[in-house]
């Protein structure tokens, strides 16, 4: 009814918001877009966080002993906290901030056209809380005995007991952040999904949503669905920690195990939380950049739901060897396989949507096809770990970190500049520069596949994860394994592999720079000719999103239609 | 494929299931990804040429994905038996031979301490072997092991003989293996446990049935007296 | 200001009423995690039956706490129902201060027998039934008084009128909260 009427006064409002303080446009706005920016700025820097922590723990483990520039020397409890937030950080302050938080909310109210998310105050508030979620964990680092080192699936009795941890202060604090991240994360689901279930502009039909909102949409129920008991869970741990009750300690009556299901209960179904976003921008890339339309666009979507509804079932693959009863171990073998059917059919589908088409090799391009050839690996890698046999001699060897790696790194990393260099223009209003976006791209990928495929290596050699320096260990030292390189050496590749692949970063943050300058090109709304309603809004987009609300007239891939001169037709054109 | 040496009876087992998987998972692999390389070379934009309009609806092509997922299906199917074959070998058989023997791996922050039977045979008998980071067995005698732990959890890992197990504080965990090299195999711990959670390298001697035997006769000199003398 | 997407519907449910029932979905799994882990402790556990454990709580405390809540959720449906068909908000309102005072008398009672417990050294360190007994209770706890404090503001709007569709949805919740008690009741007051 008063449609009209608010569309018109929140765009008078635009000069209006111009005006505001610093604080009040930046830290306290309400918009969807300020807010995503708030999580990519906070997610790049803890990005750069983690990333640091790599760098120290790979310089010690490629040079051991070794005093590593800007940090010095690496003890063995120095070491076991920079791995374990090393992950934590990657997955809970990067991958989900970066692509659910910051993309969900930049695109979801841009593609299903309209001026906001529905519960603004709720989405500030949620990232107030993650902000304060990444502040206790990066403090965590600095008080008395330093940041939590129990590993990122933080095994209880490990850290349930100071005694047996010795950071009483950080496990707890590590403990904290990660429940008020989900807790944000929890508030920000809500959001995604309400708003994506009942704000789309009139005429788009469940069949018309772009890949991108239905994958943040599911990833968000997914969380929702998986969370709850690892928060009951943090909150015993927490009682475990500060008040001495026995929940996970054997001595007092509790069960360490216990804390493993609740974890993995989560800890699989997360990994499609992160994968699915991902998913979407690709499917949202390969499509304009070979001009057809998503192959099977409704396979795509039983896919998706058939992996979520899967990834419930398999959460013991990653406790086989923990003890539980090995008779488990079949059932879940089973389901953990069953996955990768509908993973595989998902994957034919991507590529099949490249048949016939006419293919641009742009740089958000590169990192989308970047994206599937990885993760195409990270796929086939995860049946050695699913299945149990075969995991009794992997499990927690440098196999599983690699193809973790394999898929966290196209995930995180090749999905996020996949989405930044693609929506760039629409965030900013500028393009970016193609020959630095295709060195940075280059370089990156080459440099990433050559520090883990060693790993592989390393793993099938029976190399353990975690382990601070393998000097001690004659047979994790064993010369000319690979092409005259000893094992060592395949330390010193990937270490230096990592160095090339930082360095390379500088290369994105230039051309970040450059497309800031006033000279840069305008991108104008629409600079790939898609077809996605947020194309549709002006490049950046104001306060309001759309000049005019929009309607939508048909799907979200409709490229190369045989009835149209143009290969393209946006979903807001009527004819 | 062999990367380390196959130390125990099921190694070769292990390594079989994986190279089935290297085998499958490789052939889909290389396939998928042939495909995806040519299509992306094959259908670079040409000036004037647009892309077909393919909405996967259409019977033809979606033959060729609905086949293959059916193949991946099988292939599972495959990989399914072959792993459950040998976990079922390695962690739900226990060997039943009467020259078996029994040892006793006790996990700690951080070190392995281990419990040998003795000459007589029998754990928890006068004439037991305790030994620190170093397991002392004979080659081709299977072996029955006892794991628990005194705090956090640990994971006894003998990567030549593809054998791991968690220990859990509380629980005493059993298994088995039969060493087929002689030689010294290195233990890893594989399960986080704190500080000093790389630095508790652990090790396997397999010896001859004579050099264990020796073996025992300079631990137990002591142990030996005592127990003739009771 | 609101935005114009917090007036769309199409998915046909007004959009604060999709929220709640997320809300409770994201809940659900919450408490399905503590009940689920207390439960395969007790199972496992059968001398939790005895005196020391479950044998030691008071199960008439319980039930009139039960009694409690539950003549609290008659309220709130009253509210729902003078908010929505009678368009009453002052009347609404009182309702929803009603329900708000079945909530306090719910803690008021759980303090009480909180505390006589600890002072009979049954404390969450007691062993681990109590500690499920306080985690558990003590999260449902910490609901009833979040529904509480947003019970206040929607009395408090919907006094002068205004946004009486929240009525119903922190009725809801109410609800669901009510609900997890009528679970929790049984799991640690009955089976002795």
């Amino acid at each position: 009814m008063a449609t009209a009427e608010v569309t018109h006064d929140s765009h008078d409002d635009h000069g209006h918001h111009e005006d505001e303080g610093f604080i009040k446009k930046y830290l306290w706005s309400t918009d969807h877009k300020m807010i995503a920016m708030q999580y990519l700025v906070t997610g790049i820097a803890m990005a750069i966080i983690g990333g640091f922590f790599a760098y120290v723990f790979r310089m010690q483990l490629a040079f051991p002993g070794v005093e590593v520039p800007l940090f010095g020397i690496v003890s063995p409890a120095q070491y076991n906290s920079l791995v374990t937030n090393h992950g934590t950080i990657m997955i809970f302050w990067v991958a989900m901030p970066v692509l659910i938080a910051a993309f969900g909310n930049f695109l979801i109210p841009l593609m299903i056209g309209c001026d906001d998310m529905v519960f603004p105050k709720i989405n500030r508030l949620s990232y107030q809380i993650f902000l304060l979620s990444a502040i206790v964990l990066v403090g965590s680092f600095f008080v008395e005995g330093g940041g939590f080192g129990g590993a990122w699936t933080a095994y209880p009795p490990l850290s349930a007991v100071s005694e047996y941890n010795l950071t009483p202060m950080g496990a707890t604090l590590w403990v904290v952040a990660v429940a008020l991240e989900f807790i944000a994360f929890l508030l920000g689901g809500i959001n995604f999904i309400t708003t994506a279930m009942n704000s789309r502009a009139p005429g788009m039909r469940l069949y018309d949503i772009p890949m991108t909102v239905w994958m943040i949409v599911v990833a968000s129920i997914l969380f929702m669905a998986s969370v709850g008991p690892l928060i009951a869970g943090a909150i015993m741990l927490i009682f475990d920690q500060t008040l001495n009750t026995g929940f996970f300690d054997p001595n007092k009556g509790g069960d360490p195990v216990l804390w493993q299901h609740l974890f993995w209960f989560f800890g699989h179904p997360e990994v499609y939380v992160v994968l699915l976003p991902a998913l979407g921008f690709t499917a949202d890339i390969i499509t304009t950049f070979s001009r057809k339309p998503l192959f099977a666009y409704r396979t795509v979507l039983y896919t998706v739901f058939g992996t979520g509804i899967l990834s419930f079932t398999v959460w013991a693959h990653h406790q086989f060897i923990s003890g539980i009863d090995p008779r488990m171990a079949h059932i879940f073998t089973i389901t953990t396989l069953l996955i990768s059917v509908p993973i595989a059919e998902m994957m034919f589908v991507y590529i099949a949507t490249l048949y016939k088409g006419s293919i641009t090799l742009t740089t958000p391009m590169l990192w989308g096809l970047a994206f599937i050839g990885e993760f195409l690996i990270g796929g086939v890698t995860g049946i050695f770990l699913g299945a149990s046999g075969p995991d009794i001699f992997f499990h927690d060897t440098y196999f599983v970190l690699a193809h973790f790696h394999y898929t966290f790194f196209p995930i995180a990393i090749i999905g996020s500049f996949a989405g930044l260099t693609y929506w760039w223009p629409k965030m900013t209003g500028k393009m970016m520069n193609e020959t630095l976006g295709k060195i940075h791209f280059w370089g990156t990928i080459i440099s990433f596949n050559v520090i883990f495929l060693p790993l592989f290596v390393l793993g099938q050699l029976g190399q353990h994860r975690r382990i601070y320096s393998y000097e001690g260990f004659g047979e994790l030292m064993r010369e000319d394994v690979l092409l005259g390189m000893g094992m060592q050496d395949l330390r010193v590749l990937a270490t230096v592999a990592l160095l090339i692949m930082i360095g390379f970063q500088v290369v994105f943050f230039l051309n970040v720079f450059l497309t800031l300058r006033k000279k840069a090109y305008d991108a104008g709304p629409n600079p790939y000719n898609a077809n996605t309603l947020e194309w549709l809004a002006p490049s950046p987009p104001g306060h309001g999103n759309f000049a005019e609300l929009p309607t939508v007239y048909r799907g979200a891939y409709e490229f190369s239609h045989p009835d149209r001169e143009l290969d393209y037709w946006p979903q807001w054109e009527k004819d | 494929m062999d990367w380390i040496v196959q130390a125990s009876t099921f190694a070769a087992d292990v390594d079989f299931a994986i190279n089935v998987i290297y085998v499958l998972v490789g052939f889909w692999f290389f396939l998928t990804f042939g495909i995806f390389l040519w299509l992306v070379i094959a259908h670079r934009a040409k000036p004037g040429q647009k892309a077909e309009y393919l909405t996967g609806d259409e019977r033809e092509p979606k033959k060729f994905i609905s086949r293959a997922h059916m193949l991946v299906l099988v292939c599972d199917v495959a990989i399914v038996v072959a792993a459950v074959q040998v976990w079922v070998q390695v962690k739900q058989t226990l060997p039943t031979a009467p020259e078996t023997q029994t040892v006793r791996i006790v996990s700690q922050q951080w070190a392995w301490s281990f419990v040998h039977p003795g000459a007589d045979g029998q754990l928890d008998t006068a004439d037991d072997i305790k030994t620190v980071d170093e397991l002392h067995i004979e080659l081709d005698r299977p072996y029955i092991y006892e794991l628990t732990s005194r705090d956090v959890l640990h994971d006894f890992s003998v990567p030549a003989f593809r054998l791991k197990q968690d220990s859990i504080p509380g629980r005493v965990i059993t298994g088995w293996f039969q060493a087929t090299v002689a030689g010294i195999h290195e233990i890893q711990c594989a399960e986080m446990c704190g500080i000093g959670h790389g630095l508790m390298p652990g090790k396997v001697v397999v010896e001859t049935p004579e050099e264990h035997a020796a073996w025992m006769q300079s631990k137990s000199g002591g142990a030996m007296l005592a127990s003739a003398s009771r | 200001m609101r935005p114009v997407a917090t007036t769309r519907s199409a998915s046909g449910m007004t959009t604060g009423r999709l929220a709640v029932w997320w809300v409770i979905v994201s809940e659900i799994v919450i408490f399905g995690g503590v009940l689920g882990s207390y439960i395969m402790h007790r199972l496992a556990n059968e001398g939790w039956a005895n005196v020391g454990f479950a044998g030691s709580t008071n199960a008439w405390i319980g039930l009139t706490n039960t009694f409690v809540l539950l003549t609290s959720s008659l309220f709130a449906v009253l509210a729902h129902y003078a908010a929505e068909h009678e368009q009453d908000g002052k009347k609404a309102a009182n309702y929803l201060y009603l329900t708000f005072g079945g909530g306090a008398t719910f803690l008021c009672i759980k303090a009480f027998e909180w505390t006589t417990e600890i002072n009979h050294g049954l404390t969450i360190t007691a062993n681990n039934f109590w500690s499920f007994y306080y985690v558990a209770a003590g999260i449902h706890a910490s609901h009833v008084i979040a529904g509480m404090i947003i019970m206040l503001f929607v009395a408090h709007t919907a006094k002068q009128g205004k946004e009486l569709h929240r009525v119903e949805l922190i009725g809801v919740y109410w609800h669901f909260v009510d609900l997890v008690w009528i679970f929790l009741f049984p799991l640690l007051y009955i089976a002795k």
